[in-house]
């Protein structure tokens, strides 16, 4: 909450002097994911400081597909995504003229929470997430004890991102097996922070976003460990720590989250420079902020990807693919 | 020099009546293009799903489309903002009109007039961060979203519309009418519950029904305290989600222009905007029907 009233008054200052300093600095505009924002955000700000205020960048956050819609108008130099570019997204970009280079710039652990008074949960399988949140179960789902026996006779109160959001695409696609197929009845939005504030304040909560929100409220929230069923992928409940993603067990919650770069913008010198500081600092401020490094092999060439400026996306537009790898990324380079 | 006059005054007059056309013309319009994307709306949707469906899941694969929940958030927060706002406002307004010397009355009413002044996105961080929480420490079940707070916190807002609009229309009693019954005996609280407040009751009941409107139509406080959780409940502990916070949560995301997604928020201001049609016409007539004139 904090963060994002901070991010309100940093708008208000900086339209205020936009109006004022006119275009005395760069603007470098990106917008999307709100799970890809820490990073970005991260990266903007000792990016900011080391260019000396000469070029701004203001980072947004639309949801992946706000702003990709926005990204395909030609409104954004970059578009941060928590999934890869989906098919209507290639369209639009495609009847723009608008190339886009991809570029993945860490791995998050798609993170499942409840409140920390609650005392009955303490891992959860994907059969009863899919359970859960699937669209059937709308209006019937309703209570602790109708998903496990022994859980409580209580109300559970769902949140979650809403429709915008890659997240919720990753999510819907991971656990009820069909991108976008949730149910309705949930708390939706596509800012994390009113999902933390949501499920720190509610015993009866359960909700999932991005890890590195988490990470930044260890102390309101409690992190549920996931079950796949599937013990090639690691034995019972998994949590979404480092180990865990890097060695590729927690699935199918782990997934690569990404930054697209327009190719006209990828000409402008500032966007440049922002875009090889970013690949060269991404591994260190992911890790800050809470999520997954990618192996540096693959920040370089991601970087190589970009200085040849090779548009398209290795996932073939498809969206949100489960089950990728951090060696696959490399492959795919 | 007399037709220029004249001609200046013409002038005035036109372009008086142009102004107040334009306010006019607004108003159409909005009917005008509300009617026109309800009505593509209701071409896809029954009506009768819309009025009796109790679920509203527009957004998701599992689409339905009955507006019962969100009628059952926006009546649920605003009963519990009247119930915090009308005894309230009337209270203060029968202790400014009746008992305040006129020093008070001077400074208190315009106090009570800044709590209109605040920005109503303050408001909804009040209730979420504020009363939320106290709230918590009396009821431990209390959802971190719900619609007791919001709905405390708007009653607040709505304090200065009961108690202004109240102790105007209290105050403008003759003073002959007061008189009368000291004569016969009464005592001050005799006074003001049984001549002032029945002489003034036209007044009172347009503030309450503004009081209502402004509460059906609040937007912000809901929209970030509530929950954004369409449910079809009286409990006021748990997440719910209003018409006006609907309309907020669509507008913000990237719903395409002429989807049936996107024609949903104005099916939900056009049932809305009936409703504080009805209450408006409801205001006039209870004006009209206990209006006491002096003269």
């Amino acid at each position: 909450m904090k963060r994002s009233i901070t991010a309100l008054l940093v708008v208000i200052t900086a339209l205020i002097m936009s109006g004022r300093a006119g275009s005395a600095a760069d603007l470098i505009k990106v917008d999307g994911s709100s799970t890809v924002y820490p990073i970005t955000e991260a990266v903007a700000e000792e990016f900011q400081k080391t260019e000396r205020g000469n070029i701004r960048v203001t980072v947004g956050i639309s949801g992946t597909g706000g702003g990709f819609k926005k990204f395909c108008n030609g409104e954004l130099d970059i578009s941060d995504a928590s999934r890869p570019i989906k098919e209507s997204e290639v369209a639009l970009c495609g009847k723009n003229g608008i190339g886009y280079i991809e570029l993945p710039v860490a791995y998050d652990g798609l993170s499942v929470l409840v409140n920390p008074k609650n005392n009955w949960v303490d891992s959860i399988t994907v059969k009863e997430l899919k359970k859960i949140w699937e669209p059937a179960s709308q209006g019937k789902i309703t209570r602790w004890n109708q998903i496990r026996a022994g859980w409580p006779d209580k109300e559970i109160h769902l949140f979650g991102p809403g429709v915008d959001s890659g997240t919720f695409d990753y999510f819907t696609e991971a656990i009820v097996g069909k991108g976008g197929a949730s149910r309705g009845d949930y708390t939706a939005s596509e800012d994390d922070n009113v999902l933390v504030q949501g499920i720190a304040t509610d015993p009866l909560a359960l909700g999932f976003f991005g890890v590195a929100y988490y990470d930044n409220n260890k102390d309101t929230l409690k992190l549920v460990p996931v079950d796949d069923g599937n013990d090639a992928n690691g034995k019972g409940p998994v949590l979404p720590e480092y180990g865990n993603i890097v060695a590729g067990t927690y699935q199918p919650l782990a997934r690569p989250i990404f930054i697209y770069v327009a190719k006209k913008s990828a000409d402008k010198p500032e966007v440049k420079r922002f875009v090889e500081f970013y690949m060269k600092n991404s591994g260190e401020l992911s890790k800050e902020v809470g999520y997954i490094a990618l192996p540096q092999k693959a920040y370089e060439l991601a970087l190589k990807r970009f200085e040849r400026k090779l548009t398209g996306s290795v996932f073939g537009g498809h969206g949100a693919t489960v089950g990728v790898k951090i060696e696959e990324i490399l492959k795919r380079e | 020099m007399r037709g220029s006059i004249r001609l200046k005054e013409r002038a005035i007059e036109g372009a008086l009546f142009l102004s107040a056309l334009f306010s006019v013309f607004i108003t159409l319009g909005i009917i005008a293009v509300l009617v026109f994307e309800t009505y593509g709306f209701f071409k896809e949707v029954s009506i009768i799903d819309f009025l009796t469906d109790t679920q509203w899941t527009p957004l998701f694969s599992e689409k339905h489309f009955g507006i019962l929940p969100l009628f059952a958030g926006t009546f649920l927060t605003t009963a519990i903002a009247m119930l915090v706002a009308l005894p309230v406002g009337l209270i203060s307004a029968i202790f400014l009109s009746e008992y305040a010397p006129d020093g008070l009355r001077a400074i208190i009413k315009p106090m009570l007039e800044v709590l209109a002044a605040v920005p109503t996105v303050v408001y909804g961080y009040f209730a979420l961060l504020f009363v939320t929480p106290l709230l918590q420490n009396i009821i431990p079940s209390l959802s971190g979203f719900n619609a007791l707070s919001p709905g405390i916190v708007m009653g607040i807002m709505i304090i200065p519309i009961v108690s202004s609009l109240s102790e105007d229309s209290m105050h403008a009693v003759p003073m002959g009418l007061r008189e009368g019954a000291y004569a016969l005996g009464a005592t001050k609280l005799q006074v003001a519950m049984r001549v002032v407040v029945p002489s003034a009751f036209s007044g009172i009941a347009a503030s309450f029904i503004l009081g209502i409107s402004r509460a059906v139509g609040e937007t912000m406080v809901v929209a970030i305290a509530a929950g954004l959780q369409p449910r079809l409940t009286v409990n006021p502990l748990v997440p719910i989600e209003t018409v006006t916070a609907y309309i907020v949560q669509v507008s913000l995301g990237d719903t395409p222009a002429g989807t049936l997604e996107y024609r949903t928020i104005f099916a939900a201001g056009m049932s809305l905007f009936v409703v504080t049609f009805a209450l408006n016409i409801l205001s006039y007539l209870l004006a009209k029907r206990f209006r006491e004139v002096y003269d």
